[in-house]
């Protein structure tokens, strides 16, 4: 059978977020109470999570979590990271028994930072040199995967269903001011553990639930700026085009949205002409990084988390609000199950991003 | 005795018994094939010199006529076709180049037909394209490689010049001299009604066509026939055309007989005289001398227009793209092998270039290896037949698609393949003001209108079916299309997977 990244495999799932705009920092359990009230949109065959704010002591170190196959795996990618960065620590990331969660590969944490003379050399700044280092590591490195390369953050993720998958990385000892979960209902899995999500790319980490129609498209297009897309999933090239957009291209968090989920024209032609004309400028400009077909994301990042839905919301989304906490997922129940009372609730529209940052924050993701 | 005697390829077969003699037929039929012989008080026909265009056919009020084809036949031989016999004998007999029109007819591969299109089930909606919106509009131009804001952080729009499209379907270029005036006017005019553009062709632009410059694009060949500072100004787009599917490598010849009145003054050559487009452009013996050319356009037009480069579809043609797409184009147009023409020798027409299918794939695939897939456009021609053959190119990797032979047949034409002889029964590829006036450009224009619209609906049910609301997400969306009975090569070279993979 295939592997995932030799096929596409579609999907259905559950999502689920936590943020708090204070910045007060949490431990993993609620998340993993919220996702597991949804069950049943999982089957078993992928579940993780993704915490920020959990890494205070290495806050400016790259954080890389890695998956290995084999030892030989292992030693060839650190014989790789020590030519590249300074390793300022390296664990095993720990982990705890349960007969839910089988077959583990190695998992291992190191935090990083770029080797100064590298750096220089390359003439790239320090986060495009660690994403090419990541690309480069899981497209050349066999048996090696890394699945979590941000700052102060990290992704949790594995085959099995959420709560199992919380359970067994321990996530009660971390805390962190931001958490997503996913739990995934692929239609058939060679239970690959870099294929379960969130999927991360440095500090962004997006969980989704859908199964986009413009796949190939999206895909064919930010391929030509260096990203490879080797899992084949919706997640992987979403991620790769909000790092592209926010960062590459350094468009705001909203202009991404009308990227990906631009409005119908129809919708453009009622706008203000100034308005019509960036909107206007967006869509033909990114033609090719419209997403359609069913979505709802969840996007981290350092500073907050953004959620969006595709422009005909063929996917459920609802968000709440409790004083400073926010609270997004696929169902009511997930969020109702953490915070019964709530000040705010509500669904956004499709295409409508909602953004939520730390108090004070900017409305940039970089 | 005659060594080339051929028993006529066509037959007309007359129903005696509902024949009237009205003798529409005899003045219907511009090849003089029908007569009515007084003496013998029947009618007569000449099947030798039909060209089997349904002209009588579809004339005849009461429907006596039919055209079939005569069994007589050459000993078999699978390598010695009737075809390439008679073409000896022509040959043998004038010492000429064979000459022919329309598009290849020889029996090659159709890669569209060996394609298939995606549909959601289950895990994925479709979308019904009765219910909710489905876009088909398109830009057309160069995408700007990076985003400017002004002081108070607003994006500044520095998108190049291109053109909006509200179809992905274009009318390629047809002279006027190789297509009549009536002709023209109806694709102009339909092109304003469905929100894309038409091409003028390499013949300069009629007077009265110069006031619908926002769906005119207008087409300089090595010719430069008609070419003046207005004339780049009356369209949206310019095309250079640096060669043609039916014919690459070659130039144009438009006989002096057509060269009359209108045609003679629009050409700005003298009556009669042969108007003959070179083989190349003789200011392009190379790529840099492209550049030239496509930035003396623009600075001629103040920058204000996209320029398309228009190619056939050749061994090479991904490198060929990939310096065009650097050359300050901002739209490339590749004819496929199949593509019409007015006239073009035969030898080439059936056996230079490659399939528009193979080119596409390869020139999308190859702009996009190199990264510079955003500094253009593709527009993809050279017999695109039906809405799903545009679907599929677009999938592929077009933007946009051309069609001219499927528009002509919406205007009447019945793939005679007898454009060259100036005689069109429907009043299309002919200067003869008889047969031009058979074509009322205001029926053609509802006809062209009605065959655009309905591919569009087609083209949307068949994204709604895909979970595609859009057509951007639909191009190079080559996962949704498969192949059947190709092999690994094909696959490759298309860029797509098998059925069933
Ligand atoms: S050439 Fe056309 S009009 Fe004339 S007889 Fe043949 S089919 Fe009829
Ligand atoms: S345009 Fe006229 S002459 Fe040419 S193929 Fe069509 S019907 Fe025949």
């Amino acid at each position: 059978m295939n592997k995932e990244g030799q096929i596409r495999i579609p999907s259905g799932c559950a999502i689920s977020g936590i943020f708090s705009r204070s910045g007060s920092r949490f431990d993993g359990e609620r998340i993993i109470k919220s996702i597991s009230t949804m069950h049943d949109r999982s089957n078993g065959l992928g579940g993780g999570f993704a915490g920020y704010g959990i890494y205070p002591d290495y806050k400016d170190y790259y954080a890389f979590h890695i998956f290995y196959d084999s030892t030989a795996a292992k030693e060839e990618c650190e014989k790789l990271l020590d030519r590249r960065f300074d390793i300022i620590n390296l664990s095993k990331i720990p982990t705890r028994k349960t007969n839910r969660i089988t077959d583990e590969p190695l998992i291992w944490r190191y935090f990083v930072t770029p080797l100064p003379t590298k750096l220089s050399e390359s003439q790239l700044d320090e986060d495009e040199f660690t994403t090419r280092c990541v690309i480069h590591i899981n497209t050349k490195v066999p048996g090696a995967y890394v699945f979590s390369s941000g700052k102060n953050m990290g992704v949790f993720k594995a085959v099995g269903f959420p709560e199992d998958v919380g359970y067994f990385y321990r996530l009660e000892d971390y805390e962190g001011h931001c958490w997503t979960a996913h739990g995934r209902y692929p239609t058939n899995t060679p239970g690959w553990w870099g294929g379960a999500h969130p999927f991360a790319l440095r500090d962004f980490s997006i969980v989704h639930n859908g199964e986009i129609s413009s796949y190939d498209t999206n895909r064919r297009y930010i391929e030509m700026f260096g990203y490879r897309c080797t899992l084949l999933t919706d997640t992987e090239v979403i991620t790769y085009i909000v790092d592209f957009l926010l960062r590459k291209r350094g468009l705001t968090l909203e202009e991404t949205a009308q990227v990906i989920a631009a409005p119908f024209w129809s919708t453009i032609e009622k706008k203000p002409p100034e308005e019509q004309e960036i909107l206007t400028y967006l869509r033909n400009t990114f033609s090719s990084l419209l997403i359609t077909g069913p979505f709802s994301v969840l996007l981290g990042f350092s500073g907050g988390i953004m959620a969006l839905n595709d422009r005909l919301k063929l996917r459920s989304m609802v968000i709440g609000e409790k004083d400073d906490m926010v609270y997004l997922a696929s169902e009511e129940c997930a969020i109702r199950v953490i915070a019964p009372e709530l000040d705010r609730f509500w669904s956004p529209k499709g295409g409508e991003p909602a953004i939520f940052t730390l108090n004070g924050g900017e409305n940039h993701a970089d | 005795m005659q060594i080339d005697y051929f028993y006529p390829e066509y037959e007309v077969v007359r129903n005696k018994e509902k024949c009237t003699r009205c003798g529409l037929c005899v003045s219907q039929c511009s090849n003089h094939v029908h007569s009515y012989s007084e003496e013998h008080r029947r009618m007569i026909t000449d099947d030798a010199k039909c060209v089997n265009c349904h002209r009588c056919v579809c004339v005849c009020p009461v429907g006596a006529l039919k055209i079939t084809g005569s069994n007589h036949q050459f000993k078999h031989n699978a390598n010695w076709s009737r075809r390439t016999i008679m073409e000896i004998y022509s040959q043998a007999e004038t010492g000429g180049v064979l000459l022919s029109s329309m598009g290849n007819p020889k029996d090659m591969p159709v890669y569209w037909d060996k394609i298939l299109i995606n549909a959601s089930q289950v895990t994925n909606p479709s979308i019904d394209p009765l219910r909710e919106p489905m876009e088909t509009k398109v830009f057309l131009g160069s995408k700007p490689a990076s985003i400017e804001r002004d002081e108070n952080g607003r994006i500044r729009n520095n998108l190049p010049p291109h053109i909006a499209l509200d179809v992905p379907i274009l009318f390629s270029a047809m002279s006027y001299g190789s297509i009549s005036l009536n002709a023209h006017a109806s694709l102009v005019h339909a092109a304003v009604d469905l929100g894309t553009c038409y091409n003028s062709g390499e013949g300069g632009l009629h007077d009265d066509f110069y006031r619908y410059s926002a769906n005119t694009i207008i087409q300089v060949a090595s010719g430069r026939f008609g070419v003046h500072k207005e004339y780049l100004e009356a369209g949206a787009a310019i095309e250079i055309k640096m060669g043609q599917g039916a014919k690459p490598g070659i130039g144009g010849h438009l006989p002096g007989n057509k060269i009359v009145g209108e045609i003679s003054k629009t050409r700005m050559i003298p009556e009669g005289s042969d108007a003959i487009s070179p083989a190349p452009h003789h200011d392009i013996y190379s790529i840099e001398d492209l550049r030239q050319l496509v930035y003396s356009l623009k600075e001629a037009t103040g920058y204000k227009k996209p320029i398309i480069v228009k190619v056939a579809a050749v061994h090479n043609i991904a490198s060929i793209a990939s310096g065009i797409a650097r050359s300050g184009a901002d739209i490339i147009a590749l004819d496929g092998f199949r593509g019409g023409t007015g006239a073009a020798p035969t030898r080439i027409r059936d056996n230079v270039g490659i399939p528009i299918e193979l080119a596409l794939a390869s020139v999308d695939e190859r702009l996009r290896q190199e990264g510079i897939r955003g500094n253009v456009s593709l527009i993809a021609g050279g017999s695109i037949r039906n809405s799903a053959d545009v679907v599929k190119a677009l999938a592929l990797g077009a933007d946009a698609v051309y069609i001219a032979t499927g528009a002509l047949v919406a205007l009447g034409c019945h793939l005679c393949r007898g454009c060259h002889s100036g005689t069109c029964n429907w009043g299309i590829a002919t200067q003869d003001p008889a047969l031009v006036s058979r074509l009322d450009p205001e029926e053609g224009r509802r006809r062209l209108v009605n065959l655009v619209s309905a591919w569009t609906h087609e083209i949307k049910e068949m994204m709604g079916g895909m979970g595609i609301n859009s057509i951007e997400a639909l191009t190079g969306n080559r996962l949704m299309l498969r192949g059947v009975g190709l092999n690994a090569k094909e696959l490759e070279v298309l860029g797509i997977m098998h059925a069933g993979e």
